[in-house]
């Protein structure tokens, strides 16, 4: 892994000195998680600047001892109301999130049953969680129901997946789980990192566009992607499950929470996406318009409807080697090979923003086309680019 | 102990392969090879336990023990004298 950095502010055309020591470039971005180009918006940076000169830049403390300022409060309620839960708690971050939630609410009388795809937060989080833990095939309700059935003895079940996930850019299936839940007596949690903003018809999230809404025990999210992006999560959900983690969760209890900073620019972001859908829309036409650029030139795509638009190319080395050609066209998108994704199934992960327009679109999938061609993969097949580079 | 390898490589094969092309034998290593994660041993575990009414300590579960269909059958085998 190589970092390339950013002389610029985060937005769909930035400035990148890469390789290290050369010549900035301009290039169009097209694999920041900047879903709703909030990220460099001038009423979140305004209302920064705010928070910045009136409640200072650090806390000094932990939440519990004297690190809790009226606007992380006011940033809980809010996020309440957005996502439709009970309560919220922030983190410092949304991994913070996820480590800490299980260790929290479960014990070893308790199982955790989690997609296999899940995000590597999770992961952690469960490793540090004494319950007992199982996965089920990504998105497989038959056999999610199989393993509730054999955990059916323990004392709480929890069923746990991302809403949207990172690598393959599908979208849970909330509404049968849900369904499976209230079959067995367990409860949901689903991480909404990849979703809250822009998911379901006025962004709420995964839950939202599965119509359940309410009935998610536990959601956690972050600050750092859709909602700003600059940094910060939450655990958001019902009432007792946040006060077990206000009392247990050791990345709450054991460092500072969000800066003031964030914090204030969260709020605006929150109430800019209250009042309108505009910038939802905006990305759900951006994502039809690059998925049919894209499926139409012949690219093999993971199927789904979310602005991660996975490119398959199936060899780790023709990955790299492909993103360094969009580079060098004025596109920055990144190669994914094993371990992160799973073998055989390296991509570029693509994702829009509504900070696009239709001409960084265009000019894109220009570069897109002319690599595309340059290594012979248009039109072709799984099996025939596995043919012809391996896997 | 023919009938019980069979049943363990099925239920392998079931619970783990995302590839239906990919062939299991009873010496093919699961954990090392990569193809049951350690999360994922449980249900094996608690498979075999409910399957054959046993009960396998924590400690006897390594990965080691479970790394191939023939060394589980082994190790049902101990619990279920």
């Amino acid at each position: 892994m190589q970092e390339r950095p950013i002389h610029s502010a985060q937005a769909a055309d930035i400035m990148v000195e890469f390789p290290m020591g050369s010549d900035l470039k301009k290039v169009i971005n097209m694999c920041a998680n900047n879903y709703l180009g909030l990220s460099s918006h001038p009423d979140v940076i305004k209302a920064a600047h705010e928070g910045l000169d009136s409640r200072g830049y650090g806390m000094s403390s932990v939440r519990f001892i004297c690190g809790t300022q009226d606007i992380h409060k006011e940033l809980e309620a809010k996020v309440t109301k957005f996502l439709g839960t009970e309560d919220t708690i922030l983190f410092p971050s949304c991994m913070d999130a996820n480590a800490g939630v299980f260790e929290a609410i479960l014990t070893g009388e308790d199982v955790m049953i989690s997609d296999r795809l899940v995000h590597a937060s999770i992961i952690d989080g469960m490793r540090l969680c004494a319950a007992l833990h199982d996965t089920f095939k990504h998105s497989d309700m038959a056999h999610l129901e199989e393993k509730l059935i054999l955990h059916a003895d323990k004392r709480l079940k929890v069923v746990i997946t991302d809403g949207v996930f990172s690598m393959d850019g599908d979208t849970a299936k909330l509404d049968e789980m849900v369904a499976l839940c209230e079959k067995y007596d367990a409860m949901l949690f689903v991480d909404e990192s990849h979703s809250s903003g822009f998911i379901g018809k006025t962004g709420r999230g995964t839950h939202e566009k599965c119509g359940v809404v309410g009935k998610i025990d536990i959601i956690t999210t972050t600050f750092g992607k859709a909602l700003g992006g600059a940094s910060g999560g939450c655990v958001s959900g019902r009432k007792e499950l946040v006060e077990m983690c206000r009392q247990k969760a050791r990345p709450y209890l054991f460092s500072n929470t969000i800066a003031p900073v964030v914090v204030s620019g969260v709020n605006v972001v929150l109430d800019i996406l209250s009042k309108s859908t505009e910038r939802r829309d905006k990305l759900e036409k951006n994502t039809e318009f690059w998925r049919k650029g894209l499926t139409e030139a012949g690219f093999v795509l993971k199927e789904g409807d979310t602005p991660i638009v996975p490119v398959m190319l199936f060899n780790a080395k023709l990955s790299q080697d492909f993103s360094k050609a969009l580079y060098e066209e004025g596109v920055y998108a990144i190669g994914f090979f094993f371990p992160v994704v799973p073998q055989g199934q390296a991509r570029i992960r693509t994702q829009v923003s509504a900070g696009h327009e239709i001409h960084h679109l265009e000019k894109a999938l220009e570069a897109f086309i002319k690599v595309g061609k340059k290594f012979d993969i248009l039109g072709k097949t799984k099996q025939e680019i596995i043919a012809m580079y391996g896997n | 102990m023919a009938e019980m390898k069979d049943i363990v490589l099925q239920y392998v094969i079931n619970e783990y392969l995302e590839d239906e092309d990919e062939v299991l034998s009873y010496d093919s290593p699961l954990i090392s090879g990569g193809i049951v994660d350690s999360f994922s041993m449980v249900s094996l575990k608690r498979f075999l336990e409910n399957k054959y009414k046993i009960s396998i300590p924590d400690d006897k579960a390594t990965p080691e023990a479970f790394d191939t269909v023939n060394k589980i059958c082994t190790l049902v085998n101990e619990y279920l004298k």
